[in-house]
């Protein structure tokens, strides 16, 4: 029963991808949240267009990583509604690929790489089954795609900060989701592996992919992303870096002076 | 010499082994949850179930004394949890509230019905160290089952534990339901330890956990590899710590199989290939040796 389920909302998802290009993506209304009592989201409003490489920036603790996982459901929301493909999240799961903080799991973990990505097909495979000689092939072409194929059966406690990073991503690439979110994937990561990551990122762009980056280097911001989020607790601007990225709309998320930004923004 | 076993030794020869291997699979789960230590708190807060089910029945009544074990134990689970997420107490010491307070409701209630009539006969005491040989054929059933049930569920959803062990933020992203897999996860560590108490005693059962999970570490960096290790070294414990305790006359098996199991785990600690500390130090001592004759001029 359950796998039926299970496969066939990945089936059913797969089946009504033709989400036109005017159509937001993702779109997300008044929205809060809070941690216990403190509130951390308030009133936040911003849709996503496909085929957009969006970074969301802002300073240390202005929710960034709680808005994802707010719109994820993986943390309890106080009002507001959160539409992906024009429906619900429950409804589109399989859609949604998430790439949680490097941070966020336990590299002693007793398990190796290939495990790990392979984890990105569980959803695939259902309940009761074993992964196959199938899924194998697709997680070691993610792999391959990520320039570490020659890692696969390498513990994962004995891999770089860059590495790990890179397995992260091949998990979300197997997934193979219509929409994706990075929760700081350029964080901590050497020059080749972020520059692996963003080849990769723009290559999902082109394929009419739609990817968030939670992000910390404003310095690579220009380069990187086509769309900017600023964002502290609640949206600040929200558009084409062009046109977003400015010192005003910097200085208005980041408060305080100004001097630094002269080096972000000429 | 070790004596012909009767067919009833026998019988709980084979449950405490099965016991064994069931709680060094869910041990290994409670360890990359690690919540090794909630399932000591856990074990302790059976104890008062235990003697509540005996006094409802009036008379010893396993099915009763189980359910008992497992509704106070599950009570201590919520109110461990309830501890942490409405006050500003951290997890460990609201382990160690629980623990100490239904370990000690439960030593008074035995006393209270230590005295009355029938009850010291009841084998309640048994419940705190443990006593293979109290068991009869039918607890014996009763617990083979039980142990098997877990088995199963553990290795029929193998793939689901893993991924919601190693990272369960995204495990619900792929749609594998949270709020199921805690509930399935605290339903096996409640079930092996109501049928383990009776055998280990509440106070060692947390033992037959952790030990056996954390001497396979020593062996392996294969999740699979190391359920599997921890179900071999439960079992060799729960079996090698009955056999000891059937020499005696009273002997209680918890100690024994607690013995036994940490007998494994210093073998795993000192000659583990992965992290062993003998192993170690012979990589080391070896690469040591290598370096300084390639250095010393004139070696070769």
């Amino acid at each position: 029963m359950k796998t039926e389920q299970w496969l066939e909302e990945t089936g059913q998802a797969r089946r009504t991808v033709g989400s036109g290009p005017a159509e937001p993506v993702l779109e997300v209304r008044d929205l809060s949240a809070a941690y216990r009592k403190n509130p951390v989201l308030a009133d936040v409003n911003f849709s996503v267009g496909r085929g957009t490489l969006t970074c969301i920036v802002g300073p240390n603790g202005a929710g960034k990583s709680t808005l994802l996982k707010v719109m994820l459901d993986l943390h309890p929301r106080l009002t507001g509604t959160v539409s992906f493909f024009g429906t619900t999240y429950q409804k589109v799961k399989s859609r949604v690929g998430y790439v949680p903080q490097r941070g966020a799991v336990d590299w002693d973990f007793p398990a190796d790489a290939l495990d790990v990505v392979m984890m990105g097909l569980y959803g695939q495979i259902g309940w009761l089954r074993w992964p196959r000689r199938r899924h194998r092939e697709l997680a070691l072409a993610a792999m391959e795609k990520m320039g570490i194929e020659h890692l696969a059966k390498r513990q994962i406690s004995q891999l770089s900060g860059g590495q790990q990073q890179r397995v992260f991503l091949a998990r979300a690439l197997v997934q193979d989701a219509d929409l994706y979110f990075l929760d700081e994937p350029l964080a901590g990561v050497d020059a080749a592996t972020e520059w692996a990551i963003m080849e990769t990122l723009r290559d999902l762009k082109n394929r009419g992919k739609t990817v968030l980056v939670v992000h910390h280097d404003l310095h690579t911001v220009r380069d990187y992303f086509d769309h900017v989020l600023l964002f502290n607790r609640t949206v600040i601007a929200h558009g084409p870096t062009e046109e977003t990225f400015t010192r005003d709309n910097l200085a208005r998320t980041y408060g305080g002076t100004l001097r630094w930004l002269e080096a972000v923004v000429p | 010499m070790i004596p012909a076993l009767s067919p009833n030794a026998q019988w709980v020869l084979f449950s405490t082994l099965i016991l064994g291997a069931a709680s060094g699979i869910v041990g290994c789960l409670a360890y990359w949850k690690r919540h090794s230590l909630l399932s000591d708190a856990l074990s302790h807060a059976a104890l008062p179930g235990v003697v509540v089910g005996f006094i409802l029945a009036g008379a010893k009544s396993v099915p009763l004394m189980i359910a008992g074990a497992a509704a106070s134990a599950l009570l201590g689970a919520w109110l461990v949890v309830g501890i942490r997420d409405h006050s500003r107490v951290k997890e460990d010491t609201a382990m160690g509230i629980v623990l100490s307070v239904f370990f000690g409701l439960g030593i008074m209630l035995l006393t209270i019905v230590n005295r009355l009539p029938g009850g010291n006969q009841a084998g309640l005491d048994s419940f705190i160290f443990g006593q293979a040989a109290s068991m009869v054929r039918k607890d014996v059933y009763a617990m083979a089952g039980l142990a098997l049930t877990v088995l199963i569920v553990t290795i029929l959803f193998f793939k689901e534990w893993k991924l919601w062990l190693f990272d369960p933020l995204f495990a619900r992203g792929l749609g594998l339901p949270g709020r199921l897999m805690d509930a399935a996860y605290l339903a096996v560590v409640v079930l092996v330890i109501v049928i383990g108490i009776q055998a280990v005693g509440v106070i060692l059962m947390a033992a037959l956990f952790i030990i056996p999970a954390v001497s396979a570490r020593y062996w392996t960096h294969s999740f699979g590899a190391m359920i599997a290790l921890s179900a071999l070294f439960g079992g060799a414990a729960g079996a090698t710590g009955t056999l000891v305790s059937t020499m005696g006359e009273g002997w209680p098996t918890g100690p024994f199989i607690v013995i036994a199991a940490a007998v494994l785990f210093l073998v795993s600690l000192a000659f583990g290939g992965r992290k062993g500390v003998l192993v170690g130090a012979l990589q080391l001592y070896i690469r040591k040796r290598r370096m300084r004759r390639r250095s010393a001029p004139g070696a070769f």
